[in-house]
């Protein structure tokens, strides 16, 4: 019951997010911005909207849409973001959670390549290449995170009452994996279809329609769960027990820490310029740094 | 007559069965497959041989694993390298299979040189052949002279497994035997080196001291990286996976060091569930490796080619091939709920076990270990999204496969036997892991009765960790519940009419296949990456009609093999040199022949008169 609750509340509150962001920036660059809802009118216009298929496709580009966002939804019944343990917890662990996602992310680079279009192979390619990248550093903050409860179980990383270095440092080296992950600037730019610089945008060129917005959707809750895992390492307040009377402050405290970082990756897109690909190599080398740092943290126990 | 033969021939523990359920589980698909393969492009009597030639490289390789005799095995371990020699050059149209067998026969007898020297300083320490023997006498070795015996059989079974920098005759040898054979020999027989130094390291000489462990580590993760990057920069399909066989015996021997570490550390079980890993990995990489060639071979012998730059939209063409090979690059992409997915989870959950309970540097040590497996699986499903997505999506590069056609159906029914392994070994994790306890609890004469490394019949719960569990059919469950509730809403409250139409083209309305993606502009951003050691090589020429029009463009790049050149090309040249230094003494002259006769003649006389 609590797990559907908490599903049905991560794709409410994850297109609000992205509508958060872009509206901080907006005003940033003293732009009025368009409404923060603007995700979801946007969605619910893909969805009404008809669609179009490349010729060239195969059956890759047609399941693709259901594949991303069913792994990406699995993660979403994996982690506890409003219960403490998830019912379905025997389903795997922390470690699993990257497989997970490394799966919807095969198939979309499948899907870029499925249509012929040298864009979608150039996103496929960046976005491998950029994925790949992350990987290490991913494992690093991971490892360094579990060193400290000594089990890579998610409930006890959900579950921490104490702030240490290691997870400061952590958490910042996994703020450096979002913003490659979740395609933003300095990596990628959401907002600009140029050839030269999209990544995820490219990927997903052929899409229109329906199957657009499932993986604009899914890429919302992707979102959503990489804030909530740095909001819970750098504010680390336990989850509540679990009944309804419990959950309204609860959300209320999600969406006021996740609206912190909100802020913070809005800081980071307007103050920095997007970097050449290849110097991601060595943007993503400092994240895998600060994990190795991170991890050094653990093992002194601080 | 067989009175040189010892009493007790035949070895059949459970390390033994392990590996002959592996070599049967690959071997016998292959052979389903070779008759729709060999068809049609050999003559009758080259078929019948290559039957042969195939039953005795099976029946050796299963004799190898089975005996327990020294001498014994090494007579078959020869033998099979000699069988497999012959089945590297079969194809011996192509300048090229005599080329690669050359270096594999080379390689493989420099391997075989440093067994037969670890064989001669056990014999002299337990005065037998004989597997029980060597292991009881081995107890009262010195360390020291264990020391060397490992270093000798890491050399010698490193040869066959293919470790960096030992791996050179691999991407060679294996792309170059018929499909069916490279599946057997990628996905077979370089585990038996894995076997040799399981069963001769880890069982009979007994691990020794923490650095063998570290080693281990350390040129696995050296082996891991170098072969999925080498794998990333091929455009030949067979390269591809032969390179990407040199990664996967990289995530096996990540499993056995660290196995050997755990055990110098005195932690049983971790030693045991490390192990588990390591053999998860290797029969799932027989699965799926055994299955990426068969069906490698399946587009070679449907186009022609085995160049991914000249193929593309082969799903279309040959629906069945695709599906059995995007399983197989799911698999080996460590994508769940499939086995290599099960595997790699372990292998990870080993490293960070460890770490949990060793103190100080290791833990570090370990977690970084950890992390080059995590880029090295972020490298391999990249690598894969490249293989499948070029060779069999979009439209056809050329007209090799524009006119394929789906291939016979015994080579299908070959492919399809090995992809439902790779589902089953996904879902039944747990009790394969079950089966898998027994067999690293003998090899390490370890007793597993009061370790638990499941939950129940679905779930895997390695006892040692807190809460950490993995349940692939939940997780597929999962999955598929997911994704049909995303399917159910897209049909239930889509509107919009669906229509098909050509990709956008930026208002070119000429797109072709040659705009699309290539497999080397796929591998770009990863060449510039890691130019530090591919160093790549790159030269453009314009051909200008006038100013304004270029009238053609030429590229060209290519990387450079950094352990051919500056490891085997020296040792070759000096080699040679020496060769052509005792050329000197052999002009052809029967004078001086008779003269080297008179000159032995006299110095035997002289020596032999000490007596």
């Amino acid at each position: 019951m609590m797990i559907i609750l908490q599903i049905i509340l991560l794709i409410i509150t994850a297109p609000l997010l992205s509508g958060l962001i872009t509206k901080i920036k907006n005003n940033l660059r003293m732009r009025k911005g368009q409404s923060v809802l603007q995700p979801y009118y946007n969605l619910a216009k893909l969805f009404f909207k008809d669609e179009v298929i490349s010729e060239t496709a195969s059956w890759i580009f047609r399941v693709t849409p259901f594949v991303v966002l069913s792994s990406t939804l699995v993660v979403g019944i994996l982690i506890p973001v409003f219960i403490f343990t998830s019912p379905v917890h025997q389903m795997g662990d922390f470690l699993v959670i990257v497989f997970i996602f490394a799966l919807g992310r095969f198939f979309l680079a499948l899907s870029a390549l499925d249509t012929g279009s040298s864009f979608g192979g150039m996103g496929a390619s960046r976005e491998m290449f950029i994925s790949s990248l992350v990987e290490p550093a991913l494992c690093m903050v991971i490892f360094a995170v579990s060193l400290q409860f000594g089990s890579t179980d998610i409930s006890a990383f959900s579950s921490m009452h104490v702030i240490s270095v290691s997870s400061v440092v952590a958490a910042l080296a996994l703020f450096l994996i979002t913003i490659a992950e979740t395609s933003r600037i300095p990596v990628d730019n959401q907002e600009t279809h140029l050839e030269l610089t999209m990544v995820h945008e490219a990927m997903v060129l052929e899409y229109s329609g329906r199957s657009l917005a499932l993986i604009e959707m899914a890429s919302y809750i992707k979102q959503m769960i990489l804030f909530f895992l740095i909001a819970q390492l750098i504010f680390p307040i336990g989850l509540p027990v679990g009944n309804f009377a419990q959950i309204l402050p609860w959300v209320l405290w999600y969406l006021i820490r996740i609206g912190i970082i909100a802020v913070l990756v809005a800081l980071v897109e307007v103050s920095v310029a997007k970097m050449r690909l290849f110097r991601v190599a060595d943007f993503l080398g400092f994240a895998f740094v600060l994990g190795v740092v991170a991890t050094v943290c653990a093992i002194l126990g601080v | 007559m067989l009175y040189f033969l010892p009493q007790k021939l035949f070895l059949f523990d459970s390390l033994s069965l392990f590996f002959l359920v592996v070599i049967l589980i690959v071997s016998l698909p292959s052979l389903v497959y070779s008759f729709g393969y060999l068809k049609g492009d050999y003559s009758a009597a080259k078929i019948f041989l290559a039957q042969v030639l195939l039953l005795a490289f099976v029946l050796f390789m299963a004799l190898i694993v089975s005996v327990r005799n020294c001498l014994i095995f090494l007579v078959f371990w020869e033998i099979m390298s000699l069988v497999s020699y012959f089945l590297v050059i079969f194809d011996t149209k192509h300048a090229r299979s005599i080329q690669a067998g050359l270096i594999y026969i080379v390689m493989t007898h420099i391997g075989t040189a440093f067994i037969i020297a670890a064989f001669m300083i056990l014999h002299n320490h337990a005065h037998s052949f004989d597997f029980f023997a060597i292991k009881n006498a081995c107890l009262a070795m010195p360390s020291q002279t264990k020391n060397i015996v490992f270093l000798l059989f890491l050399i010698g079974f490193g040869t066959k497994a293919g470790i960096v920098p030992l791996h050179i005759w691999l991407p060679y040898a294996h792309p170059q035997a018929p499909s069916h054979i490279s599946s057997i020999m990628s996905g077979v027989m370089i585990k038996t080196a894995i076997y040799g130094i399981i069963r001769f390291v880890m069982f009979i000489l007994g691990v020794n001291s923490s650095w063998w462990g570290v080693l281990i580590l350390i040129l696995a993760v050296i082996t891991c990286l170098v072969g999925i990057i080498y794998a990333l920069m091929e455009r030949d399909i067979k390269r591809l996976l032969a390179y990407s066989s040199v990664e996967n015996i990289g995530i096996i021997l990540l499993g056995v060091g660290l196995s050997m570490f755990f055990i110098s550390l005195n932690l049983p079980y971790l030693a045991v569930f490390s192990l588990i890993a390591g053999l998860y990995h290797l029969v799932n990489h027989a699965i799926f490796k055994g299955l990426l060639f068969l069906c490698a071979g399946s587009v070679y012998k449907a186009t022609g080619t085995r160049d991914i730059e000249k193929l593309g939209g082969l799903i279309k063409k040959m629906p069945q091939t695709s599906a059995y090979f995007l399983l197989g690059a799911m698999a080996i992409s460590a994508l769940p709920p499939l086995n290599g997915f099960v595997s790699e989870w372990l292998t990870l959950q080993a490293f960070f076990l460890g770490a949990f309970n060793v103190i100080g540097g290791s833990k570090l040590f370990l977690g970084i270990c950890a992390a080059m497996l995590a880029l090295t699986s972020g490298l391999a499903a990249a690598c894969f999204v490249k293989a499948f997505g070029v060779t069999f999506l979009a439209k056809p590069k050329s007209h090799y496969a524009e006119s394929a056609k789906e291939v016979a159906l015994s080579m299908r029914i070959g492919m399809l036997i090995l992809a439902v392994l790779i589902v089953i070994f996904g879902l039944a994790a747990a009790l394969i892991i079950k089966l898998l306890a027994k067999v690293s609890g003998s090899a390490l004469s370890i007793d597993i009765s009061n370790m638990s490394f499941c939950l129940n019949n679905f779930t895997l719960f390695p006892q040692m960790a807190k809460n950490v569990y993995l349940s692939t059919p939940l997780l597929a469950l999962w999955l598929i519940i997911l994704g049909i509730t995303g399917f159910a809403i897209y049909r239930i409250f889509g509107r919009g009419k669906l229509t098909i139409y050509k990709t956008w083209d930026c208002g070119y309305y000429k797109l072709d296949s040659r705009n699309e993606y290539t497999a080397t502009a796929f591998s770009k951003p990863f060449r510039i990456a890691f130019s530090f050691f591919l160093l790549p090589y790159r030269k453009t020429q314009k051909i200008r009609e006038s100013f304004y029009h270029i009238k053609s463009f030429t590229y060209e790049t290519r990387t450079t093999k950094i352990f051919k050149k500056y490891i085997y090309d020296p040792v070759l040249a000096m080699v040679l040199k020496a060769a052509m230094f005792m050329r000197r003494i052999q002009p052809g002259s029967i004078h001086l022949y008779l003269g080297y006769i008179f000159i032995t003649l006299l110095l035997l006389l002289i020596f032999m008169r000490q007596f």
